[in-house]
Formats: C-alpha cells, sequence, structure tokens
C-alpha cells in the first residue's frame, strides 16, 4: 500500500507553499498530488510555479501527479485545464468530466474523486479510456468499495481518501468572501487569512462545517488509521493523506509507521490526536453519518 | 452555434399522477417525473410513480401532445444496479420521452440497450463546462445537458457556442447553492446523499423542538436554525441555516429563497435555451399549477413580443405566495449575487 498527499485545498502565499514541499519532498510519502483544485483566482502560484514545485518532488523520487480544477466554469479555466492535461512530464488527475474528455485515449490519468466513480461500470468505462487509478468518492462506505473491488478492471489502483476535512461539496458563490461581505470577483483573497479554513459552529458552539472558498469541508478530521486492516485486506492500492497548515509531515509519518507494520493503529491514532484540527470521524467508512466517529472494538480494547 | 430555437419548451415537476395531470392541463410542455424508489433524485415517501401511475401519466401527457421525461439521476452502487437498469427498460416500454441520467456506466446502458431513447443529462451530472457536456454526447448521444445552477449567464452563453447540445436551465423553485452531484453535505450530517440516496436533508432526520431559546429545527441532533417569536419558519435544508462563524450569527452559506429568472426570459430565449425547468416535484399539485400558469403565460406574452416584454407584477406576486422563505433572487445567472 502506498501513500500520497492530496493536492493542497487552502489558499497559502508562496513562500508558505514552497516550504511545505520542500518539507514534503524529504517526508515519507510515495505520490503527491499538486496544483490548484479549488479556486481560479488563487494564482499566487502559476501553473509554471506549480511545475517548479513538480520537478523539486519529482527529483526527491516522489511520483508527481497535477490534480485539476473541480469547477470548470469559463473559458479561461478551461484553457489553464488543458494546459495542464497537455503537459508531457507529469501524470494528471481528472476531477471533472471535462478535463476526462481532454485525456481520454491519449494518455494514462488518474481519476479524481470529484469524478462520481460509485459501480463497476462506471469505473470500467473510465478504465477503457485510460483511468489506471481512482480515487474513491469521499461518501462511500467500506462495504460498497468491497463490492467495487469484486470487478476492479485490470490494472487498476484504488485510491482513498484516508486523512483530512472531507471536501464535501462546491459552489458558485465563495462562502469565504460571503463572510467578509465581499463579492466573489472582488474577494480581496480573504482566503490567504484562513491557513486551515474558517471553521462554521452551529449556535449552540458545534464545530460543524470549514469554509473555503467556494468549497465547503468537514470541520472534523476524516481519519482511517483505525481501519487500516480493512483498507489493506480490501486491496487498497494508495491512502490519501490531505496537507492542513501544521503537522503534515508528522502525519505521513505516524500513517507511514502504521503501514510499515512499525505502529499499532491505536497507538498511532493516539499520537495523532494532538497534531488534528479537530476530532475525528469515519461514519462514511461505516456507512453512517459522515460526522460519525465509531471506535474500531479491537483499538478501543487495547487502547 | 445553436440557432435561435423556435421551442421553448416549460419542463414542469411532477411529483405525482395529479400533480403531472395539472401541469399538463396549465400548460406544460413536458413534465418530469420518477419511479417510487431511489432511483432519482426526489425519493420521498409518498411521492414519485408506481408503473401503473406512470403509464397513465405518459398516456395524459400524450393524449395532448405534451412530452413525458423520467429522472432517472441518482448513481448506483454495485448492488443496486439491476434497479436502476429496470427503470430504464421499464422507461422505454412506458414510451417516455426522455429519460435523465447523470451515471454514465448507466448511461452506456441505455445507448447500448435501447439505442431510440433519447437521453438528457442531469443537473447531477455536475457538467458546468462544454469540454464536459460534449464528453457525454460522444460517448453517449446526449441530447440535451441540464446545466447547474452555478453558472452566469454570460457563462451560459459561451458554453452554448460550443457545443451542439441543447441547453436546459433551471428558471424557478428551490435553489441549490451547491453544485448539484458534487454536494455531500447532507450525507456528512444525515448518512443519506441526493448522489447515492435521492434525498438531501430527509424527513426522517428532522426534528422539531420548543425552547425557551425559541422554536429550533434538527438534522439528525445538528441545530440548523433557531426562530425568535415572530420569524417565519423554514425547512431545515442543511446549507439554509443560521450558524456562527467567526462570532457572528447568520446564514453563512444561503438565506432560504427560490430561484426566479421571469425577467431573463427575452434573454434566454434570444440565446437560443431549449428548456426551462420548474423545480419542484416534491411541492403540492397546487404550487404546480399555480407556477406553471404563470410561466406559460409568460413564455407566451414573451414569444408575442420580445422587444416588449415585461414582468407583470400579479405573476411576481403569485410566484412570491409559493416561494421559499417568500424570497426570490436571480442566483448565479446574476454574477455579483456569487
Amino acid at each position: 500500500m502506498k501513500l500520497s498527499l492530496g493536492p493542497l485545498l487552502y489558499y497559502w502565499d508562496s513562500e508558505k507553499v514552497n516550504a511545505f514541499y520542500d518539507a514534503i519532498a524529504q517526508s515519507p510519502v510515495d505520490i503527491v498530488y499538486i496544483g490548484e483544485t479549488v479556486c481560479s483566482r488563487r494564482h499566487l502560484l502559476r501553473l509554471e510555479d506549480w511545475l517548479e514545485v513538480a520537478k523539486k518532488l519529482s527529483d526527491a523520487g516522489k511520483e508527481v501527479v497535477l490534480s485539476t480544477q473541480t469547477l470548470i466554469e469559463s473559458e479561461s479555466d478551461l484553457k489553464t485545464l488543458r494546459k495542464i492535461t497537455g503537459n508531457v512530464n507529469f501524470r494528471v488527475e481528472a476531477n471533472d468530466m471535462g478535463a476526462v474528455r481532454l485525456l481520454a485515449n491519449r494518455v494514462p490519468f488518474v481519476a479524481g474523486p470529484t469524478l462520481n466513480i460509485y459501480n463497476p461500470q462506471t469505473l470500467q468505462l473510465l478504465a477503457g479510456m485510460g483511468a489506471v487509478r481512482w480515487v474513491m468518492p469521499v461518501e462511500m462506505s467500506g462495504a460498497a468499495l468491497a463490492a467495487m473491488q469484486q470487478s476492479l478492471p485490470e490494472g487498476m489502483e484504488t485510491e482513498v481518501f484516508a486523512y483530512g476535512r472531507l471536501p464535501l461539496a462546491f459552489s458558485a458563490r465563495c462562502f469565504t468572501a460571503r463572510h467578509h461581505n465581499l463579492q466573489k470577483d472582488d474577494c480581496q483573497f480573504r482566503c490567504l487569512d484562513y491557513e486551515n479554513g474558517l471553521t462554521l459552529k452551529t449556535r449552540e458552539g458545534q464545530p460543524f462545517l470549514t469554509l473555503n472558498g467556494i468549497q465547503t469541508q468537514s470541520a472534523r478530521v476524516y481519519n482511517l488509521l483505525g481501519e487500516f486492516a480493512d483498507l489493506r485486506a480490501g486491496g487498497v492500492g494508495v491512502v490519501r493523506i490531505s496537507p492542513q497548515a501544521y503537522h503534515t509531515e508528522k502525519i505521513l509519518h505516524l500513517f507511514r509507521e502504521t503501514l510499515e507494520q512499525r505502529l499499532p493503529p491505536s497507538l498511532a491514532l493516539t499520537q495523532m490526536e494532538k497534531l488534528m484540527p479537530e476530532l475525528p470521524c469515519n461514519g462514511y467508512w461505516h456507512g453512517k453519518p459522515g460526522l460519525d466517529f465509531i471506535p474500531q472494538p479491537a483499538l478501543a480494547a487495547s487502547a | 452555434m445553436q440557432p435561435e430555437t423556435k421551442k421553448f419548451e416549460l419542463v414542469c415537476p411532477a411529483g405525482s399522477l395529479p400533480a403531472l395531470k395539472t401541469a399538463v392541463d396549465n400548460g406544460a410542455d413536458c413534465v418530469y417525473m420518477g419511479f417510487r424508489d431511489d432511483t432519482n433524485a426526489r425519493n420521498f415517501t409518498g411521492l414519485n410513480f408506481d408503473l401503473a401511475n406512470a403509464k397513465e401519466g405518459v398516456r395524459y401527457a400524450h393524449a395532448k401532445g405534451r412530452k413525458t421525461l423520467l429522472a432517472l439521476n441518482t448513481y448506483p452502487q454495485t448492488s443496486g444496479w439491476q434497479r436502476w437498469t429496470s427503470a430504464i427498460d421499464n422507461a422505454a416500454e412506458l414510451g417516455m420521452d426522455a429519460v435523465i441520467l447523470a451515471d454514465p456506466g448507466l448511461m452506456q446502458y441505455a445507448a447500448k440497450t435501447h439505442p431510440g431513447l433519447r437521453l438528457h443529462l442531469s443537473v447531477q451530472g455536475s457538467a458546468t463546462n462544454y469540454e464536459a457536456i460534449n464528453f457525454y454526447h460522444e460517448h453517449f448521444g446526449i441530447q440535451r445537458a441540464v446545466v447547474p445552477r452555478v453558472l452566469a449567464l454570460a457563462q451560459v452563453e459561451q458554453l452554448m457556442s460550443k457545443t451542439q447540445v441543447e441547453i436546459e436551465l433551471f428558471g424557478f423553485g428551490g435553489l441549490c447553492v451547491m453544485v448539484e452531484g458534487r454536494c455531500a453535505l447532507s450525507s456528512y450530517a444525515t448518512g443519506d446523499s441526493p448522489n447515492t440516496c435521492g434525498v438531501c436533508s430527509p424527513p426522517k432526520a428532522v426534528r422539531w423542538q420548543e425552547t425557551p431559546q425559541g422554536l429550533e429545527s434538527r438534522l439528525n441532533g445538528i441545530l440548523i436554525d433557531r426562530y425568535g417569536k415572530d420569524e417565519n419558519t423554514g425547512y431545515p435544508t442543511l446549507c439554509k441555516g443560521r450558524f456562527d462563524v467567526a462570532g457572528e450569527t447568520y446564514y453563512a452559506i444561503e438565506e432560504p429563497t427560490s430561484l426566479n429568472t421571469l425577467e431573463l426570459l427575452p434573454e434566454l430565449m434570444r440565446m437560443g435555451v431549449a428548456a426551462i425547468k420548474i423545480e419542484g416535484r416534491q411541492r403540492s399539485p397546487a404550487y404546480v399549477a399555480q407556477v406553471t400558469k404563470v410561466w406559460r403565460e409568460a413564455i407566451d406574452a414573451c414569444r408575442r413580443n420580445r422587444e416588449q416584454f415585461a414582468v407583470k407584477p400579479a405573476w411576481m406576486n403569485e410566484l412570491g405566495k409559493v416561494s421559499e422563505g417568500q424570497q426570490q433572487t436571480l442566483g448565479a445567472y446574476y454574477r455579483p449575487w456569487k
């Protein structure tokens, strides 16, 4: 099983981004997805800059994948998309069927988590077009994944989002700009102020969601560390860690230690507690509401 | 490039046989409907059609020269696959004029098994650009796409210039502020999502409770809103609640409001939009009657004289009465809304 780092979902300044990926280059991760997937107004790193990051990571021995933007609206979005899908050096993760159209039957690609691949027929179809890896939709359960794995197309690798605040929804509207009573077209790049997103709480103080520009995430941190045995037994090829503003390398390290069976998941989970920006959840994996947290009986007993 | 279309179809919701008949009687060109299960995105108790009702619905609409469209716009998972393919077979058998699909695997099945069956891309397919729309056209021959409620009007027009697929837009009704097909907020809170279960913020998860602080609405225990004495209450759709962000309590995602694009009619017709969709299969036949009647009148008036078209206050008044939260918006079509 390989370890991947998902695309950076927040908007950080160039210095922070570069320092972050310098550290990632030295971290125990196998695959790194990079690029702007949330909002085309986030321009501190242009595609050329991302390609520099890609080279740096690739030189450090990482498999680099360029992720495409999820919500493609304008001709200028498409122009950027074409540059990404047309690049000859790095594999691409398609996060919209528009990207699939540009990649299909041309080069091998990764079918991203927002393509809505919910059944073997759709996965087979994408395999026929050149998909070599697919990322399960975040809301899919372990049982539903197991059923998919029964008829996995030949050579197809399965990746599961296993750690981080869940990217749950995308909108035309920017909720960070809205919070500041600004229009999206004049957002003054307020996302820069929220390196882990902006927490939305219920009126009784329960952290519920995270506003991240046009993206809405969970407030809780999805964490499948306790489900490692399931993931392994189910033939999952790659587990994805989503970047956060702090401690990402430590999280990767704990996942790596668990993966190599040098650390029991229960211990890794305990050590991870203080590294997470919010409480954990894993409900989706168990076919429950995503925000639920179901402790593993074995882990609970050993803890 | 699409020619200015003569047809500008009014597509109305039919959550039941009485609603279907009401829509047809009040001037709908097409009605859209779903079977009574999780194969469609309005999977609510007491709603939708069994085979006998569907047959009668198709007969009624066809007898009056109108079309019936079947929404099969959820994403089947492995264990339920056959329920969805049977639904497609039934749609073909019933003589539906088109099926509205979101799942690519299902589109492939429909295109192979029933080559004569017309396919529409559902809004749940999340196609917001022409590359995506053309993808579905090339591979499955979809003839119409329903576009998510996230694009500005200029973006819709740009998209239309690069595809031969007909474009259908939402004109009135409940407003999804998220890209349809890419929102898992409901399953995060309740376990059930539009994509896999055909529901958003499902009624079974809703609780109302009178408290000293006011009337509270909860979704699976999560406080969505709390109302003062004189405030109008609304269904606790989770993106339309009031929340606390950095110490400020407000509608952090969207106000309870309805989309209403009546004033855009001349522009939509000029652009060559093929059809306008009214949301609300979960609403009553009375809603369907009122909304269909107003939109029929408005479309006919606009068609007679596009330059002189003006929205009648009486129309807005009628539509205002059935709007969510009694408020209306142009949504993303009006760019500053974003």
